[in-house]
């Protein structure tokens, strides 16, 4: 369980990014974290496995507060995927990259060759074990990051802007991947301003602006509020917008999937026919 | 905290960041020649004084007084240097003999002369100021370009490398642990990311320099034009006239010594 | 419309770019990244070029603007022409009045240190004088809309900014056609509204020609006349929007078609037909309006 209790963080350069978040992420939550670039939420994630340290207030996981451990501790339970897969790989082959945490995490040579093999299935990148991540294509390098990531089995797995830089279909599977691994019990925390992504996987949503919390709750309810959408610059998924963008037939118009519109409109129809 | 730190520009404008940036080099360079010329200490130490007005009208007290500060370790070593080399490969009489204290006192102060006057120059000279200064100076563009690209991407790439850190101590790399040998090797994983972007991003570079009409033309033109103004002029003058001062005083007028205008 | 079959523009008078049987390999690789292609993008229109990664879209994007094979190398079979000129006859510089190229990392083409000296950097190359040079970098300015940020130093600013230097930095060339290379990919969504924005104006206003390479469907498919899809560097969808997004095979090969065409696509295969196709949320409620309001 994280929990964040009135926490402020300034940067060096005197910019204040974050003023007084309070929040808790149970065990088993998927949650969103949702807002424009600089609204501070990679900031707030960056507290969550200690790579930032609380200028006032606190972080709290599982009882520990983040002050009193290195990243290194936290991160044993923290695993946390950077936006940019080339900003961690270096290694000669994949299964090396795979390999390189669970090394500094002093786990035993049959105990890493074991959770290798595992990420790399999990990831169906087994094919490429050999080869050197520099090679491969962009959202292969992304599912390598990952797995370098999930082969120490995190207890919560924080994803920067995963959708970034994605076409359509990586971004499906990826997508599919993240709601999976919620499935199986983990803590998700996506940092995200993809609105059709978040629709698509119905999480948590918090909304973030200008180093504030907006609003939390499920993400129908948040990203049909075209208030709060518009106070955090971004857009309410497509389908609401269809949706509002109709008279009022006494329908319901908090709508993000685009199945559930369809099943709304064609009842519509067969009451009106 | 380096003497370095004294060399990055902040934006701010005054007479002093005004001025072309031509005319302040030249200075600069008059005063590190007269520094040269002289080995006595009164002169030096008179020196020492005549970019302080320019630090204070500039209005970079703090960051002059860092970057000194910065440079105190250097002048350490010089005078240790100096004080030790003097003293075994000359016949100094005793130790320690005020002639030698002095001696090395003067040339530590000469490197603090040109430390200065040089941090001056950086503190108030914006880093396109200085490319356009070069360019105008039939410098090779090419070599103009590289300079200011390079100043550009500075914080760039310590802003990538400060990421490529933490994601890497997300994976567990703890920097610190380790001997010394170890220590060095727990820099790998930063280094090559960091490398490799570096060479990824100067590929870009490259195709977006192509896509703009890089190398269209022998003669470019410029969007900005120095221009020597008034204030120039009167820093030239104030310079040539220190130049000549200083050449004809080496030529013609032996300096006494502090230790020797003392014992009168 | 048929779907499946590319289908060529049929008016070529007005064809600002047109290849022929286009195939490249780049130098050292084994396969080809384009594999025969054969497009006309017409003067004045806005094309939204898609596929997914690896398709051919970016090296195709540098087949119009001179970087291949001049920059790159490798080996080029077939013809480009863009604006009357045949792309292999020409330099890069040349053919950089004609066609701007905007890039997906606003980081890494903006090397100025301020953003007016940025903007004029491809004046300066091309020699213009300096009296003429201000005034278009202050145009360009003004019609991205970022006068204020001149002075500003590129990096300080925020990504949307930022790309909004580079479109300047092209327009200030004053080119016939602007590509645009996955330009919001790093954006958020009202960073991004706000590039398709200017984009459309620069288009409906000066007549720009617009290539636009994008996944993100669902915010630029409104403003494209033209959506040109490519998979394995080959172009496999070719016309106009609602065919394009309509069409069986867009969805196969992974086209992020609009929620508004997927809507439409739902609704007909329960029985119920719009009698358009919608690419836009705004046309989906008009069409839907209008068969609520029938029965």
């Amino acid at each position: 369980m994280i929990e964040v209790r009135d926490l402020h963080f300034t940067y060096p350069t005197g910019v204040e990014a974050l003023r007084g978040i309070n929040l808790t992420v149970r065990d088993g939550e998927f949650l969103a974290i949702m807002g424009q670039n600089g609204a501070g939420k990679t900031t707030l994630v960056k507290h969550f496995n200690g790579l930032l340290k609380p200028t006032a207030g606190e972080v709290v996981i599982d009882g520990v507060s983040t002050r009193d451990a290195s990243v290194a501790q936290i991160a044993r339970n923290v695993g946390f995927v950077f936006q940019n897969p080339d900003h961690q790989l270096f290694c000669e082959t994949v299964e090396e990259e795979v390999a390189f945490a669970l090394r500094n995490f002093g786990f035993k040579e049959t105990a890493i060759k074991n959770r290798v093999d595992w990420a790399l299935n999990l990831l169906d990148i087994k094919r490429y074990r050999e080869t050197s991540p520099f090679m491969l294509s962009g959202g292969e390098r992304k599912r390598v990051a990952l797995a370098s990531v999930l082969a120490w089995d995190p207890k919560v797995v924080i994803l920067d802007e995963p959708t970034i830089g994605q076409d359509h279909r990586q971004k499906e599977k990826l997508r599919q991947f993240i709601v999976q691994l919620n499935a199986q019990k983990k803590t998700v925390i996506v940092v995200t301003h993809d609105v059709e992504f978040v629709a698509e996987s119905n999480p948590q949503v918090m909304l973030m602006s200008g180093g504030e919390i907006v609003a939390e709750g499920d993400a129908r309810e948040i990203l049909t509020d075209q208030k709060l959408v518009a106070q955090a610059s971004i857009v309410s998924p497509e389908i609401t917008q269809i949706l509002s963008g109709l008279p009022d037939l006494g329908i319901q118009k908090n709508v993000i999937d685009v199945h559930e519109a369809t099943s709304i409109l064609l009842d519509l129809l067969e009451v009106a026919s | 905290m380096s003497m370095f730190e004294g060399f990055r520009f902040r934006r701010v404008s005054s007479v002093v960041h005004l001025l072309d940036p031509r005319a302040k080099f030249f200075f600069v360079c008059v005063l590190f020649i007269t520094a040269i010329l002289n080995s006595k200490l009164p002169p030096l130490i008179l020196l020492f004084f005549v970019p302080l007005p320019f630090v204070l009208m500039a209005g970079v007290q703090r960051e002059w007084i860092r970057s000194m500060r910065g440079a105190l370790f250097f002048a350490f070593i010089i005078f240790l240097f100096n004080f030790l080399f003097t003293y075994l490969y000359t016949e100094y009489p005793q130790v320690p003999s005020a002639p030698l204290l002095e001696r090395s006192i003067a040339m530590t102060l000469r490197f603090l002369v040109l430390v200065e006057s040089f941090s001056v120059f950086f503190l108030t000279t914006s880093p396109d100021h200085l490319g356009l200064a070069l360019e105008q100076s039939h410098i090779p563009y090419e070599f103009c370009f590289a300079f200011t690209t390079a100043v550009r991407f500075v914080p760039v790439l310590a802003e990538e490398a400060q990421t490529i850190m933490d994601a890497q101590k997300a994976r567990g790399l703890e920097l610190e642990r380790g001997n010394f040998l170890k220590r060095v090797r727990n820099y790998i994983p930063i280094l090559i990311p960091l490398i490799v972007g570096a060479i990824r991003r100067s590929l870009e570079l490259a195709e977006a320099m192509e896509s703009r009409a890089w190398g269209a033309s022998e003669k470019r033109t410029n969007l900005y034009v120095l221009k020597l103004k008034r204030n120039d002029y009167l820093l030239v003058l104030i310079s040539v006239l220190m130049l000549i001062l200083a050449v004809y005083v080496w030529l013609y007028i032996p300096i006494p010594s502090l230790t020797i205008l003392l014992s009168f | 419309m048929i779907e499946g079959s590319p289908i060529t523009v049929a008016n070529e008078t007005l064809a600002i770019i047109e290849t022929r049987k286009l195939v490249y390999t780049y130098s050292g690789a084994k396969k080809a990244a384009l594999k025969g292609v054969s497009v006309t993008i017409e003067s004045g229109e806005i094309v939204i070029l898609t596929g997914p990664s690896g398709c051919g879209k970016t090296t195709l994007c540098r087949c119009f603007n001179g970087l291949i094979p001049h920059f790159y190398g490798g080996k080029i079979e077939g013809e480009v022409v863009v604006a009357g000129h045949k792309v292999v006859d020409q330099t890069i510089y040349e053919l950089a009045r004609h066609v701007g190229l905007v890039f997906q990392n606003p980081e890494n083409q903006l090397f100025a240190l301020s953003v007016e000296k940025d903007v004029a950097f491809g004046l300066e190359n091309l020699a213009v004088p300096r009296d003429e040079m201000i005034k278009r970098v202050d145009w360009a300015l003004q019609m991205t809309g970022i006068e204020d940020l001149s002075e500003r130093p590129p990096h300080e600013l925020s990504g949307g900014q930022q790309q909004r230097v580079a479109i300047a930095c092209v327009l200030a060339m004053q080119p016939d056609v602007m590509i645009l290379d996955e330009p919001t990919s790093f954006l958020d969504p009202v960073g991004a509204q706000k590039i398709f924005e200017v984009i459309n104006e620069l288009n409906k206003e000066l007549g720009i020609t617009i290539i636009l390479v994008e996944h993100r469907l669902d915010l630029a498919s409104k403003y494209a006349d033209h959506v040109v899809v490519m998979d394995e560097g080959k172009v496999v969808l070719d016309g106009e929007p609602r065919g394009v997004f309509n069409s069986e095979k867009a969805r196969l090969i992974g086209v992020g078609v609009p929620k508004a065409t997927r809507l439409y696509q739902i609704l007909r295969e329960n029985g119920t037909h719009l009698s358009g196709v919608p690419v836009t949320s705004e046309e989906a409620s008009k069409l839907l309006l209008e068969v609520l309001k029938r029965d």
